[in-house]
């Protein structure tokens, strides 16, 4: 029953888009003043349909929990004695399910935007709610058409096969769901786009409409890629952060489009300017979380052979891809000229700063997808292809560094136009900033070029995030400009983690037996034991590790695990954190038995120094989103109050005067 | 709106879409260039012993394990082994640290490390490769030596 309810809802909740793109486009056309009589369903369409989504997305969940082995998805990913939370989580751990979860994300945005957002023009809302409702429907499809997650199975598996180990993990609880509202958040970004542009309303109200939803995907992206960066530094137990793999980099691609959107909407709220910019960078994100969705869900990057065993699915969001973007940029060109161009203003203004870091974040975006996609094009054509980060971060530095230092500048700015002599003491302390850490890291020491920029651009920003305040009753700050601040020092802070760890990361790989000592950077680290354990669903090697540096000795425990079902071997590092960075420690293979017949391991041990600042800048980075988006809407309410309490008055005098010449009369 | 002078407030538009473009153009142009050098960071042991790359370049190294040429050296920690391409050619590899769970003779695995003037290369780190989404199931599904004719199918993928 549960397979069949769910499958149910998602054909209705399909059925529903359709309405509700049907009578978002009627109501458009309807010409001013007639209304449509199906243009009423648009609507309560969108949310009913969210309504249904959930319930199916649910219904997988329910069957996941029980683990009924009746349904093929269920039997082919999951077990009956994995942990329960893992059973849960494994609902999305899958091609099908995460695409269901994809699907009820964006039914619930698109429903609770339907529900609350008043304060657009109808029409545009019927011309938004028409292009999310076609969105939809493309998914409904591809779901209910190649990829239908309830299907059943002639006769009920014994056991299901289980999940893939790497992904039993809390990571995958937080990471997958937070990355997909950010990426369905791009799209009802897109849709309001669309839908101002058809209507022709690209107005600062409609930006202020915009801005949480961007505000909102874009932390959701930035918490999502902070967790994932996070989950494979300390799952895959190679001590790295980040390796520029494809799929990492589906992710970074939208939340680059998204930041330059979020700048760009402010804009367009605060100075009525930059309006076809913002439209084609809601365009833009979406079809980078489009492709991010492309990428990792058509099998593509696995390998092109991969692509060629199950075209169907490839193929089908390849057509999404086209429909949406090709569509989208169609209209664009035919409505872009009839959008006048908003304010103006000089090159040395806060817009013009922000222009400038708009195109930086453009040309890195456009460096990381061109990285991507270059292996996978060359690959058609048999020839093999490395790109790593040695093309990456030279590449992307040389315009991720004039970004820096412009995003350090510009919040000092003023609207419209400015003078840079009225900022000179700002500029004086930025640069000294950055030629003393400078001079002094290369002094201290020798490290590689970018390492260096890294950690003075980072002193510099992190100062530079705070002058904005110079001067101001911090009290009376706007909670946005809090938002800011927050973030832009989250910047200073990740960069300086990625710096330090690129620079002053100490490695200790050694052959020991149980009793034996080595030391990395200022620890020592002694091997106590190596004994066997069991988990729920997999043995493994645990190693005892302690590690001192002068004081008490703490403990490790590295463990080489071995699953099951599926069998499958992983490394579970161990990490002890200190305020001042992280001991990383793995156990590797035996290393063979010394002359005396003891048995040895290998034993291998980081010491990255601040490297939790990456995450920690993550986190802030989101943090100050998170204070934007409040301070924006409680903004937003008072203007609203404000309004409303003036009209009433208005209505008052008016009554007033009509009383008085009554009198009078 | 700036309705009042519409000439310049085309002219901005115009300026700023000119600006965006060179520097878009500037990036794909920079990201070209420095991806067809990339063209030159992989190598099959054919290519390394045709034309080898500079002594400490930094590059890729791909291809399969040759069966029973796997051996640790004393220290524990030190493993050297031989990798075989689609020819006889075949590179001696060194490698200090821990191997990968998949990392089996006969497998196929890329080794990012440098030639040494005596001909052996010196690996600093190995992929045979898990990932934090997907395991490349062309090495899940590889049993024992399979000519090196699916050196092309089990390193697809991992660069």
């Amino acid at each position: 029953m549960i397979a069949e309810i769910g499958l149910a809802s998602l054909w209705l909740a399909a059925a529903l888009a359709v309405l509700q793109m049907l009578s978002g486009a009627l109501a458009l056309r309807a010409s001013n003043g007639e209304r449509s009589s199906l243009a009423v369903y648009a609507r309560p369409a969108a949310v009913v349909q969210a309504g249904l989504a959930t319930l199916a997305f649910l219904m997988l969940l329910y069957a996941f929990a029980i683990t009924d082995l009746s349904i093929k998805l269920v039997a082919s990913h999951s077990h009956s004695l994995k942990p329960f939370l893992y059973k849960l989580t494994g609902t999305w751990g899958n091609h099908e399910g995460s695409m269901l979860l994809w699907v009820a994300v964006l039914a619930l945005s698109g429903g609770l935007l339907a529900a609350a957002e008043k304060r657009l023009p109808e029409r545009t809302m019927h011309a938004t709610l028409a292009v999310q409702g076609f969105v939809a429907l493309g998914f409904y499809a591809f779901l209910l058409l190649s990829s239908n997650p309830f299907e059943r199975l002639p006769v009920p598996a014994a056991e299901g096969v289980g999940l893939n180990p790497l992904l039993q993990d809390i990571g995958l609880a937080l990471h997958p769901p937070t990355l997909y509202i950010g990426y369905v958040g791009l799209s009802v970004a897109f849709s309001l786009a669309m839908g101002a542009l058809i209507t022709r309303q690209v107005t600062p109200e409609f930006a202020r409409v915009m801005r949480p939803w961007v505000l909102g995907a874009w932390v959701f992206l930035t918490l999502g890629i902070t967790a994932g960066s996070y989950w494979a530094y300390y799952e895959l137990g190679w001590g790295g952060w980040w390796f520029w793999d494809p799929v990492e980099n589906a992710s970074l691609m939208p939340w680059l489009a998204a930041t330059a959107l979020l700048h760009s909407v402010s804009v367009l709220a605060a100075r009525d300017a930059l309006r076809t910019w913002t439209i084609m960078l809601g365009v833009l994100a979406f079809s980078m979380s489009m492709l991010g969705t492309f990428l990792v869900r058509s099998g593509v990057l696995t390998s092109v052979h991969a692509f060629a065993v199950d075209p169907e699915r490839g193929t089908f969001i390849l057509i999404l891809l086209a429909l949406y973007i090709g569509g989208a940029l169609t209209i664009f060109a035919f409505r872009a000229s009839s959008v006048a161009e908003g304010k103006r203003f000089a090159a040395t203004s806060r817009e013009g700063a922000l222009v400038f870091n708009n195109v930086m974040l453009s040309a890195i975006l456009a460096i990381v997808l061109l990285g991507t996609l270059y292996p996978l094009l060359t690959e058609a054509f048999d020839v093999r292809v490395s790109v790593g980060p040695p093309y990456f971060n030279p590449v992307g530095a040389i315009f991720a560094i004039p970004m820096f230092l412009v995003m350090a500048v510009g919040p000092l700015l003023r609207w419209k136009s400015d003078k840079p002599d009225r900022i000179k003491q700002e500029l004086a302390i930025i640069g000294a900033i950055l030629v003393s850490i400078t001079v002094l890291v290369a002094v201290l020491g020798t490290y590689g070029l970018l390492p260096v920029l890294g950690l003075a651009l980072a002193a510099a920003l992190a100062v530079a995030a705070f002058l904005p305040l110079r001067g101001r009753k911090l009290s009376r700050v706007p909670t946005a400009v809090w938002g800011m601040v927050l973030a832009h020092f989250g910047v200073a802070v990740a960069l300086f983690g990625m710096a330090s760890e690129s620079a002053f990361t100490q490695e200790k790989l050694a052959a020991m037996s149980a009793g034996d000592s080595t030391s990395v950077g200022e620890w020592s680290i002694t091997l106590d034991s190596v004994d066997p354990v069991a988990g729920p669903n997999w043995t493994a090697l645990e190693a005892r590790v302690s590690a001192s540096r002068g004081g008490e000795p703490m403990r490790l425990s590295p463990q080489a695990r071995n699953f099951w079902a599926p069998s499958q071997a992983t490394s579970e590092a161990a990490l002890l954190t200190r305020w001042d960075g992280q001991l990383y420690a793995v156990i590797g293979d035996t290393a063979g038995e010394t002359a005396d017949g003891t048995q040895r391991w290998q034993i291998r041990v980081w010491w990255k120094p601040f490297v939790t600042f990456i995450w920690y800048g993550g986190l802030l980075i989101g943090l100050g989103g998170v204070l934007a988006i409040i301070g924006r809407v409680r903004s937003d309410m008072r203007r609203r109050i404000a309004t409303r309490l003036g009209d009433a008055r208005r209505a008052e005098l008016e009554q007033l005067e009509a009383a008085k010449t009554a009198e009078n009369a | 709106m700036s309705g009042s002078v519409p000439m310049k407030a085309k002219h901005q538009r115009m300026a700023l879409v000119i600006v965006a473009l060179i520097a878009i153009v500037a990036a794909g142009l920079i990201a070209t260039w420095a991806l067809r050098n990339q063209a030159n960071y992989f190598y099959l042991p054919e290519q390394i012993a045709a034309e080898p790359p500079a002594v400490g370049q930094a590059v890729r190294l791909g291809g399969m394990v040759q069966p029973g040429s796997l051996e640790t050296e004393a220290d524990g920690v030190t493993v050297a082994f031989v990798v075989t391409g689609n020819e006889a050619s075949s590179v001696p590899v060194r490698y200090s640290g821990i191997l990968p769970d998949l990392f089996v003779e006969g497998s196929g695995v890329v080794a990012e490390g440098s030639l040494q003037a005596d001909g052996t290369f010196l690996a600093t780190n190995l992929l045979a490769k898990h990932d934090e989404n997907y395991v490349p199931k062309e090495l899940e599904g590889l049993e024992g030596h399979r000519a090196a004719d699916s050196v092309a199918e089990t390193t697809v993928g991992l660069d």
